[in-house]
């Protein structure tokens, strides 16, 4: 059980999931979800199409509000109300769509939304040095000036870019919805390494992936979702690939009982 | 909040900007380029990868040239007197252009700002009447270009809360005020007319009409050029002293000296005497108007948040949503500030009409169209997130060019429009053509 893990582990999960429901009308799309995150670890979440993981990480996130249940941030249960209030505790996502505006250059879209002021007016400099400093922190190298626009960058530095804002802020969790989607293999092997930076930050990390290759390389823990319930969830190590796909398809195996918290 | 300022701040060369160039990655050259050779080459890849910028506009502003010098009568385009007269026109242009501007960057357009400025004029032009109302110029431009303001607040409010297509809520602020500016006039054939005679309405009229002082011209080019020149100097080499990528000493310097030649060039050709019976000469004041509205403009959009905020908002809305900014807000004010920049180009065109207001001044939907031809002219995009206000006084200059060359050259109506239909076309034919261009080797690499 997760808990057992948790416990196992030392330490509480930074960010913890208890009883997640949330219906749509009369569409009930989570049922009683539990999830741990810890911190420095990533954990990938699978789940077929309409398994719920975008309804789980927008309550994560504040954009949906759960109907019952509680997340617990560092052990105190908190209520995310908006991306506002997420942002506030440093939970930050990047959706799949990154939200990058493509005519403003990497230091603008880092800053957007929160840019410095110096006597009223933007203060450039400022701003460019801590963006180069953050890009630089994370190893992200490949862009050759930080004033070009983001129109003129590849898909994996869209990406980075995208994951550099987001941990930019003094963030402790980061959600990252499908980071892979639709990048090649060199620039998936940039992402990859990129999330595995933010682990070794100390940040607790949530990768969303359809990807079963990518959630192996890189995650720590596994958690499938199938059909609104967590059908499993446990260390990478407890997870084989059939297992998952299993757990994907059906909601259950028969081959690594030990990793599943059991359907219901 | 330990942001990342609290931490000792790493030299910006810690980034390596030159390693592993990802495949496929378009850097624009010039803003690595280290020499002015470098730059220009840079600037040159650029151009012709569809990039453009200011290119067409020059091109377009020598075009003009060339062809009304050959083609007018005595080739009299390029006499100093015809040239101030140019500039006077093309000012309203420019400031109606620099109006559509904050349209355009939001992916907008508002096709009434020719009769708002219309609107804004004659409003004007009915305080300052006397006997009554009479209002000092003071207090009649402030509250006709408030009346602007709040006509650009409520068509802002319907398309950004009600969610109403620009195009269509702009197009019945075209019909009602171009019925509203006929009301005011007291009927089709009304006609308000100020006099230079009258200190109060002299103000008024000598906006466009009055000239600086020769010398005094001379002086305030040469105030605006080393502001202008020594803030871009101060600027590259504060970032440079930062540790920061800024273009080489000599682009800045050849940039300042394009600069106080283009300077130079205005106020000797302004200072020619061009009267016939008297002497009238030096720049009109409209001059140093117009590039104070450009450079307040300049401050908000480059500058400040809320012109970030405008630019995000037309390169990607959502993402500006889901960054905080109040997106309606932002849009809603651009509305106003478009609208009050555009009374204020009503103004100018009744001065530039010596005074006199009347229905047939000037057609509102040519003007906003000659607005979008600038913006777009200049280099502003209609797809929003891309221009600059400086784009719509150099497309103003080619507008202005333009109308003016075809009035000496005698032609009709008819083909000023033509003429004019064509450029709007083809300059927007160039802005989908270079975002083509980029939105292809953009998309692949997504």
């Amino acid at each position: 059980m997760t808990l057992a893990e948790s416990a196992a582990a030392g330490a509480e999960p930074l960010l913890k999931l208890r009883g997640i429901d949330k219906h749509f009308g009369a569409v009930q799309a989570l049922y009683g979800v539990d999830l741990d995150l810890p911190a420095g670890q990533v954990t990938g979440l699978c789940g077929d199409n309409g398994a719920g993981k975008s309804v789980l990480t927008r309550c994560i996130a504040g954009v949906h509000q759960p109907d019952h249940g509680q997340i617990y941030f560092e052990g105190r249960p908190v209520h995310i109300r908006g991306a506002r209030d997420a942002a506030e505790l440093g939970i930050e996502t990047v959706y799949q769509d990154l939200a990058l505006a493509d005519n403003l250059d990497i230091v603008q879209n880092m800053f957007l939304g929160r840019e410095r002021l110096r006597r009223q007016l933007l203060d450039e400099d400022s701003m460019e040095r801590a963006a180069a400093e953050t890009l630089s922190s994370l190893r992200v190298t490949t862009v050759r000036s930080i004033r070009q626009p983001v129109a003129s960058l590849s898909g994996g530095q869209r990406q980075s870019v995208a994951v550099a804002k987001a941990v930019m802020w003094n963030s402790k969790v980061v959600l990252l919805d499908e980071p892979t989607a639709a990048l090649g293999v060199v620039q998936t092997r940039m992402v990859l390494d990129l999330v595995r930076r933010l682990r070794d930050r100390g940040l607790a990390v949530m990768v969303i992936s359809h990807n079963l290759n990518d959630i192996f390389e890189v995650a720590d823990r596994i958690a499938v979702l199938h059909l609104g319930r967590m059908v499993a969830e446990g260390p990478a190590s407890n997870f084989d690939r059939q297992s998952t796909v299993e757990y994907m398809t059906t909601g259950g195996s028969g081959r690594t009982a030990a990793a599943t918290g059991g359907p219901g | 909040m330990a942001r990342i300022e609290n931490e000792p701040v790493a030299p910006a060369e810690a980034v390596d900007l030159t390693a592993a160039v990802d495949a496929g990655a378009e850097v624009p050259p010039e803003i690595l380029a280290q020499s002015l050779g470098e730059y220009l080459r840079g600037w040159w890849v650029r151009v012709r990868s569809g990039d453009s910028g200011v290119l067409p506009v020059i091109v377009g502003l020598v075009a003009v040239a060339v062809i009304f010098e050959t083609t007018t009568p005595e080739n009299a385009f390029l006499r100093p007197s015809n040239l101030v007269y140019l500039f006077q026109e093309s000012t309203i242009y420019m400031v109606l252009a620099m109006a559509e501007i904050f349209i355009l960057l939001l992916g907008e357009i508002d096709l009434s700002i020719g009769y708002v400025a219309l609107f804004g004029g004659v409003v004007t032009w009915k305080l300052v009447q006397t006997p009554s109302p009479a209002w000092p110029w003071w207090a009649a431009i402030p509250v006709a270009l408030f009346f602007c303001g709040v006509v650009g607040a409520v068509q802002g409010t319907l398309v950004s809360r009600l969610k109403i297509p620009s195009f269509v809520v702009t197009l019945g602020g075209l019909l009602l005020f171009r019925g509203i500016v006929v009301i005011i006039l007291g009927g089709a054939d009304g006609l308000f007319s100020i006099s230079p005679s009258v200190p109060n309405q002299a103000v008024i009229y000598n906006l466009v009409q009055a000239n600086l002082d020769p010398t005094v011209s001379w002086i305030v080019m040469a105030a605006a050029v080393v502001a202008v020149g020594g803030g871009l100097w101060m600027r590259a080499a504060s970032r440079r002293r930062g540790g920061l990528v800024a273009p080489p000493r000599s682009v800045v310097a050849l940039r300042i000296v394009l600069l106080a030649a283009v300077g130079i060039a205005v106020v000797a050709i302004c200072d020619v005497n061009r009267g016939v019976a008297i002497t009238i000469d030096g720049v009109p004041w409209v001059v140093p108007i117009v590039l104070g509205v450009l450079a307040l403009w300049t401050l908000l959009l480059q500058r400040t948040r809320y012109g970030r905020y405008v630019y995000a908002i037309g390169g990607n809305p959502e993402a500006a949503r889901r960054a905080g900014v109040k997106v309606a807000a932002i849009r809603t004010w651009a509305f106003v500030l478009s609208a009050v920049t555009a009374g204020f180009a009503g103004i100018l065109l009744g001065s530039f009409f010596y005074g006199q207001y009347s229905t047939n001044l000037a057609d509102g939907s040519q003007l906003v169209l000659y607005a979008v031809a600038a913006s777009v002219i200049g280099g502003t995009s209609l797809f929003g997130g891309r221009g600059k206000t400086i784009h719509g006084v150099l497309g103003g200059l080619v507008i202005g060019g333009i109308v003016y060359g075809m009035a000496l050259l005698g032609l009709q109506v008819e083909w000023e429009l033509i003429v004019t239909g064509s450029v709007l076309v083809l300059a927007v034919l160039i802005d989908v053509l270079s975002r083509r261009g980029a939105g292809a080797g953009g998309g692949e690499r997504v």
